[in-house]
């Protein structure tokens, strides 16, 4: 995908709005493009500017600076309704006075396409939706999720080459969210189109996306596949927002070579690359599964830290604990349920605490 | 569980109401309006039905002239008041409520008065006419009052803000996700109005038409202040008779004619015109 033109570009976009008197910056320049038929998601916590950066791309908002290219055009100035692109709403907005059949047949009766090829178009995309016989009905007629997938629908119809869906499937309860990720990433593989998704769900986003941009405050932090992203977080940000994670401040005790030694205690003993200054103070990282409780020192080239339970919760697939260290953190800890459910440790026991290397970066 | 029975208990002061205010008058203008007899000999119920044969054929003109006028004005206002809805609704911002407050502002003087002081403006040698003439801007006998025109400019005068509020109210309704979904779907600016917002907007237009034409047909100050002999409209008759002639069955009957056919028109209006209707045909 680095040599093909991209599906969607942004460069440098800002936008800004001016509310009360005062301008807000919604929007404080993002770059990104993103391949043609790539699975694309914006991840991001409420109000960090998802919305917007979807709707430069859609055309409902000019940008204040920046430029929008779709397929290697500038469309910075071009109306919504001159981009071939498509939006799925957060609300659906779907048109509350047409039936089914009336609201994905809308965009290619704009466009002047044929009776005969709407009818056929509009038939074959109620079908990959699962909707064939409730074309007659109106919208308030129908559930969350149906109601969903005529927003769907009416989008796709148009074979844009590029599809927009802000938050689709926040309305709905988890279960039929979980249905509606996996009819998705069908339906995308099926019609082979750009999909540009926005959500504040990380698991969502995690499952379903080719890459991720995630992002925060008007800015995008990190943007990498899923795997990079919950790996090797780039920021203190995208390490707390991705799955859970410990967050660790330690001093740099020696440099050997690549790696440096960072210290919590003193019986504490981290290993990380990076850091090249002894006594320089590092923040780190390391996931909850990554880590081996034991009751007794562990042998190797490990990170080791003591601590001692706070708290034990049986969690069914695994166990988790909180760990106090000597400074203070806690640190959580995921054991999996693989053999036997018993625990290693009670509240109280004091812990060894290991994992590789590899696991922890310092931020 | 029970349901609960507090609502009709609460709403039985109005529903009373209506009945003493409204049912029983009614039903006794019913039973004046088949009586004869004049005020000094006194009225007999005699179920003459010719009392309403007579009426009509005596004022049919004024009675047609009344629908006549009320049409026209309603779809003045319509065309009028449409766009300040419109506008309101989607270009109001934060002073939509200004704007409503400054549309109703006329109702706080009296509805009489408001008309007479549209008769100083329209005069002869008014304000407006008076000055144009004097520059020369208008022939000499130019006028304006004791016209149609000015009745029923006078109708829309008075009743705009009744078109506008339930049209504003319907318009503020509709989702701009909707219209800018409209957008999105390669709708031009007019197709996303004649097939989106127009049609969402409907049921308010409905409700301005019934809320305009009814009291502007039926309405006697206008004609009276703005309106000259040949303006004469079914308000000023009904209004004559009783309270001039003081021929009751005749001003009753006419009441009651012209209740009839303003139904009749509201029914047939509502089946060939029902938002329904012209919702579905719009969305095709
Ligand atoms: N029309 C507007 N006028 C003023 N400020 C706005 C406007 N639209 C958005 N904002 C502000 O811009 C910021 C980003 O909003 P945006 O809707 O893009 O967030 P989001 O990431 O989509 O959030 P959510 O997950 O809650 O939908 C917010 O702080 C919001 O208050
Ligand atoms: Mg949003």
């Amino acid at each position: 995908m680095s040599e093909a033109i991209p599906a969607i570009e942004l460069d440098g976009v800002v936008k800004e709005y001016l509310s009360h008197g005062e301008t807000v910056q919604a929007v404080k320049g993002v770059s990104l493009a993103i391949g043609e038929g790539e699975f694309f998601s914006l991840l991001g916590p409420s109000g960090c500017g998802k919305t917007t950066t979807m709707r430069m791309v859609a055309g409902f908002e000019e940008p204040t600076k920046g430029v929008v290219r779709l397929h290697g055009q500038d469309v910075t100035d071009v109306p919504p309704n001159k981009r071939d692109v498509n939006m799925v709403f957060q609300s659906y907005a779907l048109f509350p006075h047409m039936s089914v059949w009336e609201n994905v047949a809308f965009g290619l009766r704009r466009r002047r396409v044929p009776d005969a090829e709407v009818k056929q178009r509009v038939g074959e995309i109620l079908e990959i939706v699962d909707l064939t016989g409730r074309e007659k009905r109106r919208p308030r007629e129908m559930s969350g999720g149906q109601q969903q997938r005529v927003a769907l629908a009416r989008a796709l119809v148009n074979r844009p080459r590029a599809l927009l869906l802000d938050e689709p499937l926040g309305a709905l309860d988890l279960k039929l969210r979980q249905a509606m990720q996996i009819e998705l990433k069908r339906i995308q593989r099926e019609v082979g189109i750009t999909f540009v998704y926005v959500t504040h769900d990380q698991s969502e986003a995690l499952t379903m996306s080719d890459r991720i941009a995630v992002m925060n405050d008007g800015l995008v932090e990190q943007l990498a596949t899923p795997r990079e992203i919950y790996e090797k977080p780039a920021s203190k940000f995208v390490a707390g927002f991705i799955g859970t994670s410990n967050l660790l401040t330690g001093t740099v005790a020696s440099v050997e070579g690549a790696g440096a030694v960072v210290r919590l205690g003193a019986e504490d003993r981290i290993l990380v690359s990076g850091p090249s200054t002894a006594g320089e103070t590092v923040d780190l990282t390391v996931r909850p599964e990554k880590i081996t409780i034991s009751t007794e020192q562990p042998e190797g080239d490990l990170s080791v830290v003591r601590g001692t339970v706070n708290e034990v919760v049986y969690l069914g697939t695994y166990n988790s604990y909180a760990v106090g260290l000597a400074d203070g953190a806690e640190i959580m800890v995921f054991q999996q349920n693989a053999n036997d459910s018993s625990v290693t440790a009670e509240r109280g026991d004091t812990v060894w605490l290991s994992w590789q290397p590899q696991h922890s970066y310092a931020l | 569980m029970k349901r609960s029975r507090a609502p009709y208990w609460l709403a039985l002061p109005g529903w009373l109401w209506l009945a003493i205010f409204l049912v029983v008058p009614i039903a006794a203008m019913a039973s004046v309006s088949l009586t004869t007899g004049n005020l000094i000999d006194g009225f007999a119920q005699t179920l003459s039905v010719s009392n309403y044969s007579d009426a009509i054929a005596k004022y049919s003109t004024q009675l047609v002239r009344s629908l006549v006028y009320g049409g026209v004005a309603t779809l003045l206002m319509l065309i009028l008041g449409y766009p300040v809805a419109y506008w309101i609704a989607f270009k109001g911002g934060h002073r939509k409520s200004m704007f409503l407050f400054l549309l109703l502002l006329p109702f706080f003087v009296s509805f009489v008065l408001r008309t007479i002081s549209w008769g100083f403006l329209l005069a002869d040698d008014g304000i407006l006419f008076g000055t144009l003439k004097g520059w020369g801007l208008l022939p000499e006998d130019f006028h304006v009052l004791a016209t149609t025109v000015a009745v029923i400019g006078g109708l829309v005068y008075n009743f705009l803000p009744f078109m506008i509020l339930p049209i504003y109210v319907a318009l503020e309704r509709v989702d701009p996700r909707v219209i800018e979904a409209a957008y999105d779907l390669y709708a031009s600016r007019f197709d996303a109005f004649r097939r989106v917002v127009l049609p969402l907007s409907l049921p308010g237009v409905f409700a301005g038409v019934l809320m305009t034409f009814v009291p502007a047909s039926a309405d006697p100050v206008n004609a009276a202040v703005l309106g000259g002999t040949g303006n004469t409209m079914i308000g000023n008759i009904i209004q004559t008779e009783y309270l001039v002639n003081s021929n009751y069955p005749t001003a009753s009957a006419l009441s009651f004619t012209l209740m009839a056919v303003l139904l009749v028109g509201i029914f047939i209006y509502a089946r060939a015109l029902g938002t329904e209707n012209v919702m579905e045909a719009a969305a095709r």
